[in-house]
C-alpha cells in the first residue's frame, strides 16, 4: 500500500496534461442546447470549437449535431466579435428557423473580452418589432472547469434568461444532469408512471438518440419546447441530480432562490439506494406509492444480485468520469460488493472525496483513492499500483485496460469504440440491473476466457 | 425547405446550368455550420504522425482533448503522436502568462519520453496572452539538445490551410540537419501521405520493388532523423497537395529538390504515380520495367474481384465531400471505374484551379461546392437522389439519417485504401454500404420499392 501513497503523490508531480480525463465547457453547453426544442447553439469563437465538439459528439450519438460557430479571424480578436456573431444570428434565424439560439463564449472570446450580454441587447434592440429567436448567452470559458460546468452554467443561464412564474403549473421541474438518451427516456417514464409531470431541462432523449428521417430535418426532432420552459419559475417543485452539484450553485437553486421553487438535491439515481432516494420523493410527490412494475424490477434486481454476488464480491474497479457520475457508479458498485479502489475525475469541484467517503463507510483511505483533477496518465499510475479487476467508465479507458490486460466495462460518455453508447442504461432499478449483468458477465467472461479448462457452466 | 444563404451562393455551382462564376478560398461564412475546422486542425493533422516527437498543445484542454488518438496514422515504431499533450491553461495563466507552464511541460515530457523532436502548438489565446512561445522553445530546445518547434497555429488566425503551412514551416526547420551519405541517386521524399491504415507502407513497398529508395514518409510514420535527412532525395513524390505543395516548393527552393504531384486512390492514378517516379529516374530504366510489372501483377490481383462490384454498383449516384479537392479528382475516376455517377463534388478547402478542373471532370447537372455545410449536403444528396455519401465523420450522420450509404475517406479510417489493394477495398466498402439490405427499411425507400 506504500507504494500506492507514493503514487498519490506522483499524480501532483506534473504539471503537464497527458491524455485529459475532462473535455472543455463549450461541449457542455452544446449538449445542453441540443436538448432544447428547436434550438442552436453558437459558438462565440474560433471554427474549430464548433466543429471539434460536433465530431466528438457525433462519434458517441452517431446524429447529426450541427453547431454554428461566429467564426473568428484575426480582425475580430483585434476589434472585436460583435459584428461577426450579429451575423451568425442573423444566418443562423435564417437557415434554421430556431426558436431559440444560446450563444456560448470560446476562451477567445472570452479573453479579448467580448461583451456578449451587451451585444446581443443592442442586437436585439436593432430588431425590435421583428420576430427573432430567444436568444440567451452563457460565459463558457474553456478555461475554466471542464465541460460539466459549462453544462451546468448553461442550465443555470437558461433558467436565468427564460422562465417567468405566471402561469402555476403541478409540473415538477427536473435537471437531470449529464446522462444517456436511454437514461432519459427512463426517467420521463417514471414520472409519467407516477403521474407527475416533468419540465426536464435538458432532454437530448430524441435530439441525440432520433429515428430515421424521410427527408432531412433542420434540427432533430425533441428537446424541451421553449413554452414549457417559461412555465418552471412556476412549477410545484425542482429536482436536480448530482452528488457535487448539490454543493454548488445550479439551475434548479437558482430557481428556489428567483421563483421559491424548492429544489431538492438527489444524486444520480444509479444502483438500488440512489434510485429508492428518487422513488420516495416520487412517492411523495404523487401521493401514489411506488407502481407495481417498479417495485417487480427492484425485486428482480435484489434476486439477479443474490444470483451473482459471488461473482464480484470484494473485485476492484477503477472508476473515472465526470465527478457526478463517478459518484453514482461507485454507490452502485458497493451496493455489489465491488470495491471501487479507485474513483478519478479530470473534474474538480473540491467535492468529489467527501461524496464518496460518506457512501464508503468501513473502506480506508488506501482501500478506495479518490483522485479529482487528474488524467487519463495519472490514473493508469495508479491503477496499475492497485492491479484492478475491471475498469469502469467511458471508452477513453481503453488504452488502459489493454495495457493492463483487464477489462473495460463501458458506462458513461464518450464511447466512441462501440455501437449504441448513448443507449446505454444506468439509472433506476433497470439501469442497476443492466450494470449488475454487465459487470458480473465481464468478471465471468474474464475468468472463462483466461481459464485453461474452458468452462461452459460458470 | 432548405435555403442557401446569400453569402454562399457563390460557392455553389451546377455544372451546365449557368457560367462558372466561383468564390471559394474565403473564410467560412459566420453561423453557416462549416464542416471546417480550425489553423489548429491543418497543423495538427499534418504533423500527427510523426511518431518520435511529443506534440504539446498549448492553450486550454479542449483542443487536445478531441485530438486525442483521433486519426488512423500508424507507427512501425514510437507511438508518442497517439498521446493528448496540453498545459491545460487556466485562468490564472490568462491573467499571468503561460510561459511558465509551457516551459515546465515541455521539460517534463522530454524528461518522461525522451523524443527526437517536440511540437509546441499554439492555440487561440496563446497569442493574445503574449506569451513568448519561440523564446520558451529556444531555451527548452538549447537546455535538452533536441529541436523544440513552435507552431503558429492559433484557430483564428486564417483556414485549415495556414495551419497546413504553419506545419510546413516547422518541418522545414528540421529538414537539412541529418546525414545524407546513403543516399542514393534514386531516392525520393513520400509527402502528404499519413499512413492511414498503413497506407504509406504499401506505396512504399511498391517504390522499393522498383529499386527506388525512400529517404522519408515525412507526415506517414513520420520520423523526425528521416525528415532532417530529407533533403538528400533526389525527387519530391506529393500526395494531398493542399497540405504539402508549400513544402516541397521550399525544399525546390532551399535544396533543388523538383517535386511532382501524385495520389495513389485508383488503379489509374497509383499506376501513373509509379510510372512518373520511372519516369523521373529515365537514367536507369530498370526502374519503368519494374514499375510495369509491378502494376500488371497487382492489377490482375484485383480485377477478376473487381467484376462483382462493378455489376451491382452500375449507375448508382455518389456524393463527394472530402477536404482537398486533389482527394475529389481521385475518387471521380475510381467510381466511374466502378459505373457510378458523381451527383455533387466539393471540398473543404480547393483553390479557383481545383474547383476548374474538378468541374470539367464532371457531368452536367454535378453540384459543385466549397466549404459547404450540413443543410446543402442533405439538400444536394437528397435533391440529386444520392445512394452513396464519401466523406468524414461529420457527414457520416447526415447520410445514415436519410437512409443513404456512406464511406469514410477521411484520416479515421482504419482501412486502407491506396494502392491496388485499397482500390478492392475501397470498392468493397462502397458495395457493401450502398447494397445494404438495411436501406429497404429506410423511410425514405419505403414509398419505392422498400419495406414498411
Amino acid at each position: 500500500m506504500n507504494k500506492v501513497m507514493d503514487n498519490k503523490n506522483n499524480t501532483d508531480k506534473y504539471i503537464v496534461t497527458r491524455n485529459a480525463c475532462k473535455l472543455c465547457s463549450p461541449l457542455g453547453a452544446s449538449i445542453v442546447l441540443r436538448g432544447i426544442e428547436n434550438s442552436m447553439p453558437i459558438l462565440h469563437g474560433s471554427q474549430g470549437c464548433a466543429t471539434y465538439i460536433r465530431r466528438y459528439l457525433i462519434s458517441h450519438f452517431n446524429e447529426p449535431i450541427d453547431i454554428a460557430s461566429s467564426n473568428f479571424t484575426e480582425s475580430e480578436v483585434v476589434f472585436g466579435g460583435s459584428s461577426n456573431l450579429n451575423q451568425s444570428l442573423d444566418n443562423v434565424t435564417k437557415q434554421y428557423e430556431p426558436d431559440i439560439i444560446g450563444v456560448a463564449t470560446t476562451c477567445l472570446s472570452e479573453t479579448i473580452g467580448d461583451d456578449v450580454p451587451r451585444f446581443l441587447r443592442e442586437y436585439k434592440k436593432e430588431r425590435e418589432g421583428r420576430k427573432i429567436p430567444e436568444i440567451f448567452t452563457v460565459s463558457t470559458p474553456s478555461y475554466k472547469g471542464s465541460h460539466m460546468e459549462g453544462f451546468h452554467q448553461t442550465l443555470k443561464a437558461v433558467v436565468d434568461a427564460i422562465p417567468g412564474d405566471e402561469i402555476k403549473t403541478d409540473s415538477v421541474n427536473l435537471f437531470p444532469g449529464f446522462i444517456s438518451t436511454a437514461d432519459l427516456r427512463h426517467l420521463k417514464e417514471i414520472f409519467e408512471d407516477f403521474g407527475v409531470n416533468p419540465i426536464m431541462l435538458p432532454d437530448y432523449s430524441e435530439t441525440l438518440d432520433g429515428t430515421s428521417w424521410e427527408t432531412y430535418n433542420k434540427i432533430s426532432p425533441g428537446g424541451t419546447p421553449v413554452s414549457e420552459i417559461k412555465k418552471m419559475g412556476g412549477a410545484r417543485e425542482s429536482i436536480e441530480f448530482g452528488k457535487t452539484l448539490s454543493e454548488v450553485e445550479s439551475a434548479g437553486k437558482n430557481l428556489e432562490k428567483k421563483f421559491g421553487v424548492k429544489c431538492s438535491s438527489l444524486g444520480l439515481p444509479i444502483g438500488i439506494r440512489e434510485t429508492d432516494t428518487l422513488m420516495d420523493l416520487m412517492e411523495k410527490l404523487s401521493g401514489k406509492s411506488m407502481p407495481e412494475k417498479y417495485v417487480k424490477e427492484r425485486e428482480r434486481l435484489i434476486d439477479a444480485m443474490s444470483d451473482g454476488h459471488k461473482y464480484v464480491m470484494g473485485i476492484k474497479a477503477v472508476v473515472y468520469g465526470e465527478e457526478d457520475f463517478v459518484a453514482g457508479i461507485a454507490s452502485m458498485l458497493l451496493e455489489i460488493g465491488v470495491v471501487p479502489s479507485l474513483c478519478a475525475s479530470g473534474g474538480k469541484s473540491g467535492f468529489l472525496e467527501e461524496k464518496i467517503r460518506s457512501m464508503a463507510e468501513g473502506y480506508t483511505d488506501e482501500e478506495i483513492i479518490v483522485k479529482d483533477g487528474v488524467d487519463f496518465m495519472d490514473i493508469s499510475e495508479i491503477a496499475k499500483e492497485i492491479n484492478p479487476d475491471m475498469i469502469v467508465g467511458n471508452s477513453k479507458g481503453y488504452t488502459l485496460s489493454r495495457t493492463i490486460n483487464k477489462p473495460l466495462v463501458r458506462v458513461g460518455f464518450p464511447i466512441h469504440d462501440r455501437i449504441g453508447g448513448q443507449r446505454i442504461l444506468h439509472i433506476g432499478y433497470r439501469g442497476a440491473q443492466q450494470l449488475f449483468d454487465m459487470v458480473t458477465n465481464t468478471v465471468i467472461q474474464y475468468r472463462q476466457d483466461s481459464s485453461p479448462v474452458g468452462y461452459t457452466y460458470m | 425547405m432548405i435555403k442557401v444563404l446569400d453569402e454562399r451562393v457563390k460557392q455553389i455551382h451546377e455544372k451546365g446550368a449557368e457560367p462558372f462564376d466561383f468564390d471559394c478560398d474565403r473564410r467560412s461564412t459566420a453561423g453557416s455550420v462549416s464542416q471546417r475546422a480550425c489553423v489548429f486542425c491543418g497543423s495538427r493533422v499534418v504533423l500527427y504522425p510523426i511518431a518520435d516527437a511529443v506534440h504539446l498543445i498549448h492553450g486550454p484542454i479542449g483542443c487536445a482533448a478531441y485530438t486525442w488518438d483521433i486519426r488512423g496514422s500508424l507507427s512501425s515504431g514510437p507511438e508518442l503522436h497517439r498521446l493528448s499533450f496540453s498545459t491545460d491553461i487556466q485562468e490564472e495563466e490568462v491573467i499571468f502568462g503561460g510561459e511558465k507552464k509551457l516551459e515546465k511541460s515541455l521539460n517534463e515530457l522530454i524528461d518522461i519520453y525522451k523524443p527526437k523532436a517536440a511540437f509546441v502548438y499554439s492555440t487561440c489565446i496563446i497569442g493574445v496572452i503574449g506569451d513568448d512561445v519561440e523564446a520558451v522553445c529556444r531555451k527548452v530546445s538549447k537546455e535538452k539538445g533536441i529541436p523544440v518547434l513552435p507552431v503558429h497555429s492559433e484557430g483564428f488566425k486564417g483556414t485549415k490551410k495556414d495551419g497546413y503551412a504553419a506545419a510546413c514551416e516547422s518541418i522545414f526547420k528540421i529538414i537539412g540537419t541529418g546525414n545524407t551519405d546513403d543516399v542514393s541517386e534514386f531516392s525520393i521524399n513520400i509527402m502528404g501521405e499519413f499512413n492511414l491504415a498503413g497506407e504509406a507502407w504499401i506505396i512504399k513497398k511498391y517504390y522499393e520493388e522498383m529499386g527506388v529508395q525512400v529517404v522519408s514518409t515525412m507526415t506517414g510514420d513520420g520520423r523526425v532523423g528521416d525528415i532532417a535527412r530529407a533533403h538528400g532525395a533526389k525527387l519530391n513524390v506529393v500526395q494531398c497537395s493542399g497540405s504539402m505543395t508549400k513544402l516541397a516548393k521550399m525544399m525546390e527552393e532551399r535544396y533543388g529538390i523538383p517535386f511532382i504531384r501524385v495520389s495513389y486512390f485508383g488503379i489509374e492514378d497509383v499506376s501513373e504515380a509509379l510510372y512518373e517516379v520511372a519516369r523521373f529516374f529515365k537514367g536507369n530504366p530498370e526502374i519503368m520495367v519494374k514499375a510495369k510489372d509491378l502494376v500488371k501483377r497487382e492489377i490482375s490481383k484485383i480485377i477478376p474481384e473487381m467484376e462483382k462490384f462493378r455489376k451491382a454498383l452500375r449507375g448508382k449516384k455518389a456524393a463527394i465531400y472530402v477536404g482537398g479537392a486533389f482527394k475529389a479528382f481521385s475518387l471521380i475516376k475510381q467510381l466511374r471505374y466502378l459505373g457510378m455517377e458523381v451527383v455533387l463534388a466539393g471540398s473543404q478547402t480547393g483553390n479557383k484551379e481545383d474547383y476548374e478542373f474538378l468541374r470539367e471532370m464532371c457531368n452536367d447537372g454535378t453540384i459543385i461546392v466549397d466549404d459547404s455545410n450540413p443543410l446543402e449536403l442533405s439538400k444536394y444528396m437528397l435533391e440529386k437522389k444520392a445512394d452513396l455519401c464519401i466523406g468524414g465523420v461529420k457527414e457520416r450522420p447526415i447520410a445514415y439519417k436519410l437512409g443513404i450509404g456512406f464511406c469514410d475517406h477521411n484520416h479515421e479510417r482504419k482501412i486502407p485504401l491506396a494502392g491496388f489493394e485499397g482500390m478492392y477495398n475501397f470498392s468493397k466498402e462502397v458495395y457493401n454500404t450502398v447494397l445494404s439490405p438495411v436501406w429497404k427499411f429506410a423511410p425514405r425507400n419505403r414509398k419505392h420499392g422498400g419495406e414498411r
